[in-house]
């Protein structure tokens, strides 16, 4: 966990002084809310359809006790007793009062928190992988360096007005559990010949236009990033569309430019931003590394778990689910779901908050993670204590056994909160995951992600999803497509559409025939919904969602 | 010929709350869709949004919504804005859990 110094703390401060005397001045009148829109949207706070909503950053989705706490207490004191956990790891309030907002970030600066770059045309929140530091798979934390990007990309005057937002993931590993290829620049870190550098990749997205990013640079060294960062933002922030905000972003920069042509550029720039930076970037990450508190894990005797697993089967589904092996074989990655069948995807409620600040402070090292699949994390778990957590996180409604499985849902706001959206979501993600649990069939189903947005932005993430969904608005009515053969790991790809979409109340059957379809079609419980689908292609499950229907519309 | 007018209300959300008003015949904004002031003439409809709009001490992002007449006063034409009037569907909080006692 990193920890704020003095210079951190004054400039929240400062920028939180700010703040407050502009909400008093919108308030007095002396701004209008032309003048005052840029100025909220930079502090993170948008104005939604029933109320405005604050999204606060948690870089690189990580939380110690103390934060996690805070976000509680914002979410009774300021909000309805919840927070609403996003696909960029972020925390989203739902009802603030614009008159409390200024309270809400002094809260949130006690704990080195802010809500800075949640919004507008800058360097957003930078994600990285949610079992960082823990994973056995990976060659180094890469959180360091995401904090490096943090502090570099703040406040960079160049890229405070970039022609769109800009999202960047870092992960260290080969397997791929941040979604890296739908970043607007992803970076792997990777070793060659004996030296840590990166791999960057540009021009990933989804939205209106999704691709999934291509190899930029195949090996950059590592005291190369910040310059060839700069190099890159420079580029798209000169080449990059600002005549059609659906044609701004990085990835139509290099689709219509072509990745060489951008390449090139971004070569020609690099040298002289390079001879700008003296290195002192570099000390900067040195330093940030000795601030990344990695917690010294004890040796346990494991014998605990094991017993639990054999004499508690509903224990061993859970952990079968939800515990993943940790790089020490005494200690587990504990993924808490917030999927609780019918519920709303990402929510925690303040109680829930402050049961797993305390779970970590006793059993976790302090450390919390918050996923992209809006699930929380407590990434170093002694296999002894995984019993104790587990039945107190039952005890409080976050025991559910599905991560990984058809109904650890990732859904949007969508038009029950949404301004932008087209049709709801939560619903939709509420109904099947009620369905699944009605059918008993989600654990023999297997490895199965689900994603649906409530409109063409996709922030729901359905065009990576294996089941894709996107709800619309056609002719006043909501209507729901459906992609198949989406991927959100290293294997990324974007789903194909079925065919004609569903109405509100047919998707949900929709879904249920898909996973029947392929209950048929596997060759045995080792092939996933997604080898399946990639092995048949689209046919038979084309003929399982349309096929019954025209019968069943026959029968009628 | 010309389109036949669809009537509208005048919308915003408030500006301390956030949430969703209307603008009434006697110029108050009201959280409650049935009391609003239901506009059939386009001209009309026009001139009320220039004049909310104006009201930037008191709301934020004024426009038209479509609207058909109903028993007890506007009915929305469109989903979104019937989501807008009660809240969301996934929990009961927003204008439905709010009742009368907030006008």
């Amino acid at each position: 966990m990193y920890h704020y110094t003095d210079f951190d703390t004054a400039f929240l401060a400062e920028r939180n002084r700010q703040f407050r005397a502009q909400v008093e001045r919108r308030i007095d009148g002396s701004l209008t809310e032309d003048e005052f829109r840029p100025l909220r949207l930079m502090n993170g706070l948008y104005l939604q359809l029933h109320a405005y909503m604050l999204r606060v950053a948690i870089p690189y989705g990580s939380l110690d006790p103390a934060k996690l706490r805070q976000l509680a207490y914002l979410a009774e004191l300021w909000d309805k007793g919840y927070g609403h956990f996003t696909t960029r790891t972020n925390i989203q309030y739902n009802w603030p009062k614009l008159s409390d907002v200024p309270d809400m970030l002094d809260a949130l600066a006690k704990v080195g928190m802010h809500a800075i770059q949640t919004s507008g045309n800058t360097i957003r929140n930078v994600t990285s992988d949610h079992f960082a530091g823990a994973a056995p798979d990976e060659l180094t934390d890469p959180r360091p360096v995401a904090e490096l990007i943090r502090q570099w990309s703040t406040d960079h005057p160049e890229f405070q007005f970039l022609p769109r937002k800009f999202k960047i993931a870092v992960i260290a590993s080969e397997a791929d559990r941040a979604v890296m290829k739908s970043h607007d620049i992803g970076l792997r870190i990777v070793e060659r010949d004996g030296a840590r550098g990166y791999q960057v990749w540009v021009g990933g997205g989804m939205g209106r236009t999704p691709m999934v990013a291509r190899l930029l640079r195949d090996f950059l060294p590592e005291a190369d990033l910040l310059p060839y960062l700069e190099a890159v933002l420079a580029t798209y922030n000169r080449m990059g569309r600002r005549d059609n905000k659906y044609k701004a972003r990085i990835k139509i920069t290099v689709f219509e430019n072509g990745l060489d042509t951008f390449r090139d550029e971004v070569e020609t720039l690099f040298p002289q931003r390079r001879a700008v930076f003296s290195g002192v970037d570099q000390d900067w990450l040195a330093d940030i590394r000795a601030r990344f508190v990695t917690p010294t894990l004890p040796e346990r005797d494991a014998a605990a778990y094991y017993s639990a697993r054999d004499t508690d089967p509903v224990f061993r589904a859970w952990a079968d689910t939800n515990v993943t092996p940790h790089r020490h074989a005494d200690h587990g990655i504990v993924s808490i779901s917030l999927k609780a069948h019918g519920a709303t995807p990402g929510d925690a409620s303040a109680e829930q908050m402050r049961l797993v600040a305390d779970l970590a402070e006793r059993y976790g090292h302090n450390d919390i993670r918050v996923s992209h699949a809006q699930n929380l994390v407590l990434p170093h778990v002694a296999l002894a204590d995984i019993p104790v957590v587990y039945a107190a996180l039952r005890e409080a409604g976050l025991g559910t056994a599905n991560i990984g499985l058809a109904s650890d849902i990732i859904a949007c706001p969508g038009m029950d909160y949404c301004a932008l959206a087209t049709a709801r979501s939560i619903p939709v993600a509420q109904g099947i995951a009620t369905r699944l649990e009605e059918l008993k069939i989600e654990h023999e189903v297997g490895h199965l992600q689900i994603k649906i947005s409530g409109c063409i932005n996709a922030c729901g993430h359905h065009h990576v999803g294996h089941i894709g969904i996107l709800g619309l608005d056609r002719a006043g009515v909501e209507n729901y497509q459906i992609t198949l053969g989406g991927d959100a790991s290293e294997t990324t790809a974007i789903g194909t559409r079925t065919g004609p979409g569903f109405a509100y109340d047919e998707i949900v059957p929709a879904v249920e025939r898909l996973i029947f379809a392929y209950l048929d079609l596997r060759e045995g419980p080792e092939e996933t919904f997604l080898e399946a689908y990639n092995r048949l292609g689209m046919e038979p499950f084309k003929s399982a969602l349309y096929d019954g229907e025209a019968r069943a519309h026959a029968a009628e | 010929m010309a389109r036949e007018f669809t009537p509208k209300v005048v919308t915003a959300n408030a500006l301390i709350e956030g949430d969703v008003v209307y603008l009434t015949a006697d110029d108050r904004w009201t959280r409650h869709l049935s009391e609003a002031e239901l506009l059939i003439d386009e001209a009309d409809a026009d001139y009320r949004l220039l004049q909310a709009q104006a009201r930037t001490g008191e709301i934020v992002g004024a426009y038209l919504a479509d609207m058909r007449p109903g028993e007890s006063g506007p009915e929305p034409a469109h989903f979104r804005e019937d989501f807008r009037r009660k809240g969301p569907s996934n929990l009961f909080h927003g204008k439905q859990s709010e009742g009368l006692s907030h006008a």
